[in-house]
């Protein structure tokens, strides 16, 4: 049997793998880039009007994975049975050319300084007894400085939109106060305030706080990336989460990477290619290829390559390490092992406002990464001391575009009615009259909260389910409940007629039936020990070292901020140590 | 009252045509009036249901117009075609369950873990529709859409609440299935059966597939002009 041989096989074709395939054809490599789903152009899916169709985009779910196939299993603690996420609803990963970034709102965030050495920061200032039991509480091993210039290439790929506060130390705009440095403005102008925007704007400034634009990779104006590839400007149509962007206004590796990489002759895309493992060699120590399923004939086929990116989705990523063997499975009751290891979530909570009837919110108009949000009580931007809590909070209005189906699905509940005439009578007031508000928090690593193979349940090629053992701890919980109390100042200055401010309850349990976030993260992190991360630094297997994992799979804590920003950063980051140092003597860049 | 006629404001395309083939609406071109002919007659005629049972469709009309009634906000679920809308999706590759995991074993656990059950929308609807007759022929000794309005609405706060069991099928599980059918055949694009004449989107000011707004992101509170307009050009 004849092996085809590519020099790299990324595996997954989103955003960490279209930049990890560009990177590595710039370099000279010869790369297969496998994908499970198949292909996606935005030219024919995702044209006006066909692909602004809610039933079929976000409620049918157009393009996310189809659950039929594969899916994981899901428990709240260790004694319990993991049952099965049979139907999509709490998260939304994608399927097909593009991934999750061509469904994305765009909300493009770098990371807040700290965040990278929250464990350091923590203890240096309230002491190591600060972090309760049973908490993984870790560092990147890789700073915000170091990271700078990867955010900034990110950013000009991305035809990213927004209003820096400082650029070279000198502060240059109204953005973000509690920004890291940066060594250049965003690309592109700041977007537009919705009114809802701009009516927090107003309402976060009079209650004391810092409000700022919500970066976003919603084209402000007409832009030509670095790579050639054009974006139009937005218009506000609403339809990005849940989207391919119609006006190719929205950042997607289908759009802003996959454009130029085709171009490419040393770079082949497989599609309907489903990865069953990662082929290692006796010493389990090197990876030889993978092996994949084409999905439409069924026929497995063997693939050699030098050097093997795993960039699926997060807990695809973890999935496929424990499947091939890579690592050791984390053990939660030793508090050994890697591969699962502080597999981490968001604290979500939406809450509502409402305006005097004279007020409409035209929630429908938006854009997805697009808002007005404060920071002041997010990552170390405040005293945790007194509080007695790890991890913070953005608030925000990310008016994205609210649809009548799901607005008509989330209205009533809590005590008010869910169906009926005043029900109808709710649901538009609520539509017309009404204002979003997010508290989109951290959510740090426990040791009984780990990824690992499920016992019982299979996929459709026979391969165990991953199985999930997540659910909310009080940290979390009372960290979500301290800022969301910090949203009813808004909520008055604003001129309020009510307000119904949601949070998480002390002993709630992870609940999988309503869609909360698909910023899952964490289970194969990065970090400085071989005993507590999967990867080192440059994301590079500690195990296999010619292997390197890209994804939300690599943070040690869940963030405050949206991951996908971080996820393109760690790309460029990686991809950069192996051009400039692992392609020139392959093997390990850290030693164990 | 027949629906207003559609108007199409862009030409035709061939991926369009072809979504639309085997479905009951028409688009018509202007110069072709047997079109529009042929569309009013079949807006006289009642929707046949194809996968429904007469009787079974009878419930389906009932319970979603007491779900979402025609009221003074506007019109109700039997007014906008929900019923078909929800025969016709029960024909689509949703009906089968084409996008859930249903691989055994089925094991029951905390509701929080979510859907468990060996059942796709169709067998939902049959197992819980046969349930929910049976159960409101034991309490009223009739069928549940010969009831009036607040027996019927009794027995959906029962389902609910979920203290109604249907057999195989915990009733709340039904209840919400038919509670998220009904809000999707309301107000999804009338390419699907449902919103009739626009009437979902037209109560809450929702202007359909406009998707065009850039001068109104920010007009400080006031309320966007235009009307809807559908993926196939019909405005309201």
């Amino acid at each position: 049997m004849t092996k085809k041989h590519a020099d790299a096989i990324v595996v997954g074709a989103g955003w960490a793998g279209s930049i990890l395939a560009k990177e590595l054809t710039e370099a000279g490599l010869s790369v297969i880039m496998l994908e499970r789903g198949s292909e996606r152009a935005t030219a024919v899916e995702g044209a006006y009007p066909e692909s602004i169709d809610e039933l079929r985009g976000a409620i049918r779910k157009r393009l996310f994975q189809n659950l039929s196939q594969t899916t994981v299993t899901v428990r709240n603690t260790i004694d319990q049975t993991a049952l099965p996420y049979r139907q999509l609803a709490a998260f939304l990963p994608g399927e097909g050319v593009g991934g999750a970034g061509l469904h994305w709102s765009g909300v493009h965030f770098r990371v807040s300084p700290e965040d990278l050495r929250l464990r350091s920061s923590v203890v240096e200032r309230y002491g190591e007894k600060f972090i309760p039991e049973g908490m993984n509480l870790q560092d990147y091993g890789v700073t915000y400085a170091e990271l700078e210039p990867f955010f900034d290439k990110a950013e000009k790929v991305f035809g990213t939109s927004g209003e820096a506060y400082k650029v070279n130390g000198k502060i240059v705009g109204n953005g973000n106060i509690f920004d890291g440095d940066r060594s250049d403005n965003f690309p592109l102008p700041v977007m537009k305030d919705t009114f809802t925007a701009s009516t927090f704007r107003a309402a976060a400034t009079e209650a004391g706080y810092h409000p700022y634009s919500l970066p976003a990779a919603n084209a402000s104006r007409q832009y030509t990336n670095p790579y050639g590839c054009q974006m139009g400007p937005c218009n506000f149509c609403g339809y990005c989460s849940g989207y391919d962007c119609y006006l190719y206004s929205k950042a997607s590796p289908n759009v802003n990477v996959l454009p130029a990489l085709r171009q490419d002759p040393r770079f082949t895309l497989i599609s309907d290619a489903h990865v069953l493992r990662v082929d290692l060699d006796d010493t389990r120590a090197k990876a030889t290829g993978v092996a994949y399923l084409e999905t439409k004939t069924q026929k497995e086929i063997s693939l050699s390559a030098d050097l093997v990116i795993l960039s699926a989705f997060q807990f695809h990523n973890v999935h496929l390490m424990l499947l091939s063997g890579i690592g050791k499975p984390y053990d939660p009751v030793s508090n050994t092992g890697t591969t699962g290891r502080n597999f981490v979530y968001q604290t979500i909570t939406s809450s509502r406002i409402w305006l005097p009837s004279s007020k409409y919110t035209n929630q429908f108009i938006g854009a997805g990464g697009v808002g007005v949000a404060i920071d002041d009580f997010n990552s170390m931007n405040f005293d945790h001391g007194p509080l007695g809590f790890v991890g913070g909070s953005p608030v925000w209005v990310n008016q994205a575009g609210v649809k009548p189906i799901a607005a008509a699905i989330g209205t009533g509940g809590g005590g008010t009615p869910r169906w009926g005439s005043a029900y109808k009578g709710a649901l538009i007031d609520t539509y017309k009259h009404s204002i979003g508000v997010d508290a989109h928090g951290s959510n740090m690593a426990y040791r009984d909260v780990y990824l690992d193979l499920d016992p019982t349940w299979k996929d459709a090629y026979g391969q165990p389910l991953l199985r999930m053992t997540f659910t909310w701890k009080d940290n979390d919980i009372r960290m979500n409940q301290y800022v969301v109390s910090k949203i009813e100042p808004i909520a008055r200055a604003m001129g309020a007629t009510k307000a119904n401010l949601v949070h998480l309850n002390a002993g709630q349990p992870f609940d999988t039936r309503h869609y909360q976030t698909t910023h899952l993260g964490g289970g194969a992190i990065m970090g400085t020990d071989p005993k507590t991360s999967a990867l080192n630094r440059y994301l590079q297997s500690w195990d296999v070292s010619n292997v390197f994992v890209i994804g939300s799979n690599a943070f040690p804590q869940g963030m405050g901020y949206n991951p996908t920003g971080m996820v393109a950063a760690l790309a460029y980051w990686a991809a950069y140590h192996i051009r400039t140092t692992y392609l020139k003597s392959p093997g390990p860049l850290v030693q164990a | 009252m027949p629906p207003k006629e559609p108007t199409l404001t862009r030409p035709l395309r061939r991926s369009f045509v072809k979504g639309l083939l085997g479905s009951t609406s028409f688009w018509m071109v202007s110069g072709h009036s047997h079109w529009a002919e042929a569309l009013a007659q079949e807006a006289q005629k009642p929707y046949q249901p194809t996968f429904f049972t007469p009787e079974e469709y009878r419930f389906v009309e009932a319970a979603t117009e007491r779900l979402f009634p025609q009221d003074q906000h506007g019109p109700g679920a039997r007014g906008l075609g929900v019923a078909e809308f929800i025969d016709r999706q029960m024909e689509s590759p949703y009906g089968h369950g084409d996008n859930w995991y249903m691989s055994a074993p089925f094991v029951q656990g905390p509701a929080n873990l979510g859907y468990q059950l060996p059942f796709v929308p169709r067998d939902l609807y049959q197992k819980g529709i046969a349930g929910l007759e049976a159960y409101t022929r034991q309490q009223h000794g009739k069928s549940f859409a010969d009831l009036r309005a607040p027996a019927q609405e009794q027995i959906l706060t029962a389902l609910e609440g979920g203290s109604v069991s249907l057999g195989d099928i915990p009733g709340r599980v039904f209840f919400e299935q038919l509670r998220t059918n009904t809000m999707e055949g309301a107000f999804a694009d009338p390419l699907y059966g449902g919103n009739k004449g626009l009437g979902g989107w037209l109560m809450l000011g929702f202007p359909g597939a406009r998707a065009d707004f850039m001068d109104w992101v920010n007009q400080d509170g006031e309320a966007y002009p235009f009307g809807p307009i559908s993926i196939s050009g019909e405005t309201a």
